[in-house]
C-alpha cells in the first residue's frame, strides 16, 4: 500500500484558467501546484465562485488549463486533443454528479454499461451485461439492474452513477458535490461507499462546499479566489455508519 | 486488419442500436418527421410506374398496327377555302400503289385502301361498320391473322368479287356466337360471302380495329364507292432502319409521278407509325419526368422537415450528450449516431413509400385502363435518394452535436 501510494496519480504545475466574459478577464484557477498520489481521499472545499468547479472540469479532462501543466497517471493531458481527452475520460475518469446525470430512459444497468460502448476496444454485449452487473453489486445494487431511474430513490440513482464511474476501473474517481441532492441519512450512506471504495484502491477526488461531507475525506483542500488556501491532512476521519455500528456494538 | 475492423464493426452495430432506440422513443414524432419522405418516395414510384405502363400500352397499341408500316395518304384538297382533309384530295392512283412496290427497294408490299361506312345487313341484324378495300396482301403488311376461314386471293382482287374479312367485334353484333364464315352479309344490298374472321387486335390510337369488314380494294371502288381515286396506301418495309430512305423514296417517286415543280408542295401525306408513337413515347417521357420534378421538390421539403427534427432533437438531448461525452464518447461516435438516426429515419421513411407507392400504382391500375410497370430499378434509386437525404441532412445536425462542449451540455436544463 505504501509504495502505491508514492505514485503520483494528479500532478498540477502552475495550473490557471481564464475566462473571457467580455472585456473581463476572469482567473477563475489561479496559477495552482498539487499533487494527488494514488489511493488517496481528498476532498476540494471552497464556496462558491472559489474555483473548485473549474478545478474539477480541468481534472475530469472536460476542460483545457489555460496554462500550466497537468499529468494525469503520468500522461500530460493539458497537451491532448478533444479526441484523446475522449479516450482519457473513459479510461481513467469516472465522474459522479450532484444530479446524478443519468440516462432517464435506460435501465440501471444500460446506464452503468454506457462507459463500455465507447470504449476503444469495445466488448460484446454479454461481456458488457457482467461488467456492468459486476460494478451494480459492488454498490449494493445487484437486485436493481433493471429499474430505469425513475423507480429508484435519490441515493440509489447515485450509486448507479458511481458503479458507472467505476466500471471501466479508473484511476481516479471525481465527484462533484455527490451529496448535494440527497438527504443527511444518505448523504452519510454515499460518503460510506465512497470510503469503502477508497480503502479498496481507488482514488477518490470530492468537490464539497458541506464541512461535514469533507470531513469523510483523508486530505482537504480549501479553495479561494482560484488559489489553494490550505492544504491539511485530515488525521481522524469521520466515522462511517457502519464503523459507528461496529465500534458500539 | 480484422483486428481493427470489428471494433469498428461492434462500434457501428452499437451505434445503430442506440440510434434506433431513440427513434422507437418517439414513435409518432419519427413516422411524422418520415412522412415527407414516405410521400416524396410514394409519389416517385407510383408516377413512374403510371409512366412506364403508359409508354409500354403505347408501344403496345402501336405493335398492333403492324411493324414497318407506312401509310401514304392521299392529300389535303381545298375548295373555296374548305378543306377536305387528308385524302380526300383525287391524287393517288392504283397506278401510284404498283409503281411503289415496284420502284421502291425496300419495300415488301402495298396495299391500296378504299374505306367508308356503311351499313351492314346479315342474318337478320344490321350494323353500321367501316368497309375498307384492301388487297390480298393486307394481312401480311399489318401483321394479322385470321381466327377461322382464309384471306381473299389475287384473283379475288383482279375479278372484283364480293367476299369480306370481318371483325371479331362485328362478327358478333351481327351472328353473336354463330360462325359467320361462308354466311352473307349485305351492303348496301349487295350479298358480299365471308370468307374469314379477323383476330382481335383491340383499339388502338382511339380506334377500334376490331370492328371493320375487309374487302377488294377493287370491289370497294367499283361498287360501293364509285371511286377512281384512293384515300390511302399501306405500305410494309422490309426493315426499322429502312423506313426513312423508304419514305423518302416514296416522297420522291411520287412528286414525280404526279409531275410536281420543285417549288409545290406535296399532293399527299406519309404517316409514319413509329413516329407517332414515339412522339406520343416522349410526351410521355417528358410529363413522367416533370411529375417526377414534383416528387423531388417534395423529397427536399421532407429532407428538411428530417434536418429541424433531427436539430430540435441534438436541443432536446444535450444532457445526453454531455453525459456520454463525459463518459468517453468520442465527438465521432456522437456525431456518428445522429448521422445514423436520420440515415435510419430517411431509409425507414423510404422502404414505407415505396410501399405506398406501390399500393397508389396498383389502385390507379383500377382507375386506368392498363397496367402499372414498377421497376427494380425506380425501387432501387428510391432507397438510394433516401439514404443521401438521410446523410446530407443529418450531417449539420449531426456536427452541431459532436460540436458541444461538454461542460456546457451537462449544465443544460
Amino acid at each position: 500500500m505504501s509504495a502505491a501510494a508514492e505514485i503520483p496519480v494528479v500532478q498540477l504545475r502552475a495550473v490557471s484558467k481564464t475566462y473571457v466574459a467580455g472585456e473581463v478577464e476572469v482567473k477563475a484557477v489561479c496559477a495552482i501546484d498539487a499533487e494527488i498520489v494514488h489511493g488517496e481521499f481528498v476532498a476540494i472545499v471552497g464556496a462558491s465562485g472559489s474555483g473548485k468547479s473549474t478545478l474539477m472540469n480541468i481534472l475530469g479532462c472536460l476542460d483545457k488549463p489555460s496554462s500550466g501543466e497537468y499529468r494525469l497517471d503520468g500522461v500530460r493531458v493539458s497537451a491532448l486533443d478533444r479526441r484523446q481527452l475522449a479516450v482519457v475520460r473513459n479510461e481513467k475518469i469516472g465522474f459522479v454528479f450532484q444530479g446524478f446525470n443519468l440516462l432517464s430512459r435506460m435501465t440501471a444497468l444500460e446506464n452503468v454499461e454506457l462507459p463500455l460502448l465507447y470504449s476503444t476496444q469495445p466488448s460484446r454485449a454479454r461481456t458488457r451485461h457482467q461488467r456492468a452487473g459486476e460494478a451494480l453489486r459492488r454498490v449494493d445494487l445487484g437486485s436493481r439492474l433493471g429499474h430505469t431511474p425513475s423507480q429508484l430513490s435519490g441515493g440509489q440513482q447515485q450509486r448507479v452513477a458511481i458503479a458507472r464511474a467505476l466500471v471501466n476501473n479508473p484511476e481516479v474517481l471525481l465527484a462533484d458535490e455527490p451529496t448535494g441532492n440527497l438527504d443527511s441519512h444518505t448523504s452519510a450512506e454515499i460518503m460510506g461507499l465512497f470510503r469503502e471504495l477508497n480503502r479498496c484502491g481507488t482514488t477518490v477526488i470530492m468537490i464539497t462546499h458541506e464541512p461535514d461531507i469533507a470531513g469523510y475525506s483523508g486530505r482537504i483542500l480549501t479553495m479561494l479566489d482560484g488559489r489553494i488556501l490550505s492544504d491539511v491532512i485530515n488525521a481522524a476521519p469521520q466515522l462511517t455508519a457502519t464503523q459507528r455500528s461496529s465500534g458500539t456494538g | 486488419m480484422a483486428s481493427t475492423f470489428r471494433p469498428l464493426l461492434l462500434q457501428a452495430q452499437l451505434t445503430a442500436s442506440i440510434s434506433l432506440r431513440a427513434l422507437r422513443r418517439n414513435q409518432l414524432r419519427s413516422g411524422l418527421t418520415a412522412l415527407g419522405i414516405i410521400i416524396g418516395i410514394a409519389s416517385v414510384i407510383s408516377l413512374v410506374a403510371v409512366g412506364n405502363g403508359a409508354r409500354a400500352d403505347i408501344e403496345e397499341q402501336v405493335a398492333t398496327l403492324g411493324e414497318n408500316l407506312l401509310t401514304v395518304f392521299a392529300g389535303n384538297m381545298r375548295s373555296g377555302g374548305v378543306s377536305g382533309g387528308l385524302g380526300s384530295a383525287s391524287s393517288l392512283t392504283i397506278e401510284d400503289a404498283g409503281a411503289i412496290v415496284r420502284e421502291v427497294p425496300d419495300v415488301l408490299a402495298v396495299s391500296p385502301e378504299s374505306s367508308s361506312t356503311a351499313q351492314a345487313v346479315a342474318n337478320g341484324r344490321n350494323w353500321s361498320t367501316s368497309v375498307v378495300g384492301e388487297s390480298s396482301e393486307y394481312l401480311l403488311i399489318r401483321d394479322w391473322k385470321l381466327v377461322s376461314g382464309t384471306m381473299f386471293t389475287d384473283r379475288d382482287v383482279s375479278s372484283a368479287a364480293k367476299v369480306a374479312l370481318i371483325g371479331s367485334k362485328t362478327a358478333l353484333e351481327l351472328f353473336g356466337p354463330l360462325d359467320p364464315v361462308g354466311q352473307s352479309v349485305r351492303i348496301r344490298n349487295i350479298p358480299f360471302t365471308i370468307t374469314g374472321v379477323l383476330v382481335s387486335k383491340g383499339a388502338a390510337l382511339g380506334q377500334n380495329q376490331d370492328d371493320r369488314l375487309i374487302i377488294p380494294y377493287t370491289t370497294a371502288m367499283k361498287r360501293l364507292t364509285g371511286e377512281r381515286y384512293l384515300r390511302s396506301i399501306n405500305v410494309r418495309v422490309t426493315r426499322a432502319e429502312r423506313m426513312t430512305t423508304a419514305q423518302q423514296q416514296i416522297t420522291s417517286l411520287l412528286r414525280q409521278r404526279h409531275g410536281l415543280a420543285p417549288e409545290r408542295s406535296d399532293d399527299f401525306g406519309i404517316f409514319n407509325q413509329q413516329e407517332i408513337a414515339d412522339t406520343v413515347g416522349s410526351i410521355t417521357v417528358i410529363i413522367t419526368l416533370l411529375l417526377g420534378a414534383i416528387a423531388g421538390i417534395s423529397l427536399l421539403v421532407g429532407g428538411i422537415g428530417i434536418m429541424n427534427i433531427m436539430l430540435v432533437s441534438v436541443t432536446e438531448r444535450t444532457r445526453e450528450i454531455g453525459i456520454r461525452m463525459a463518459v468517453g464518447a468520442q465527438p465521432a461516435a456522437i456525431s456518428f449516431q445522429f448521422l445514423i438516426e436520420a440515415i435510419i429515419l430517411s431509409v425507414l421513411g423510404g422502404s414505407a413509400g415505396v410501399l405506398l407507392g406501390i399500393g397508389i400504382a396498383k389502385l390507379l391500375e383500377l382507375a386506368l385502363n392498363f397496367k402499372a410497370i414498377i421497376s427494380i430499378g425506380s425501387i432501387l434509386l428510391a432507397f438510394g435518394v433516401s439514404f443521401s437525404i438521410g446523410v446530407f441532412f443529418g450531417f449539420y445536425p449531426a456536427r452541431k452535436a459532436a460540436a458541444l462542449n461538454p461542460i456546457e451540455a451537462l449544465r443544460y436544463e
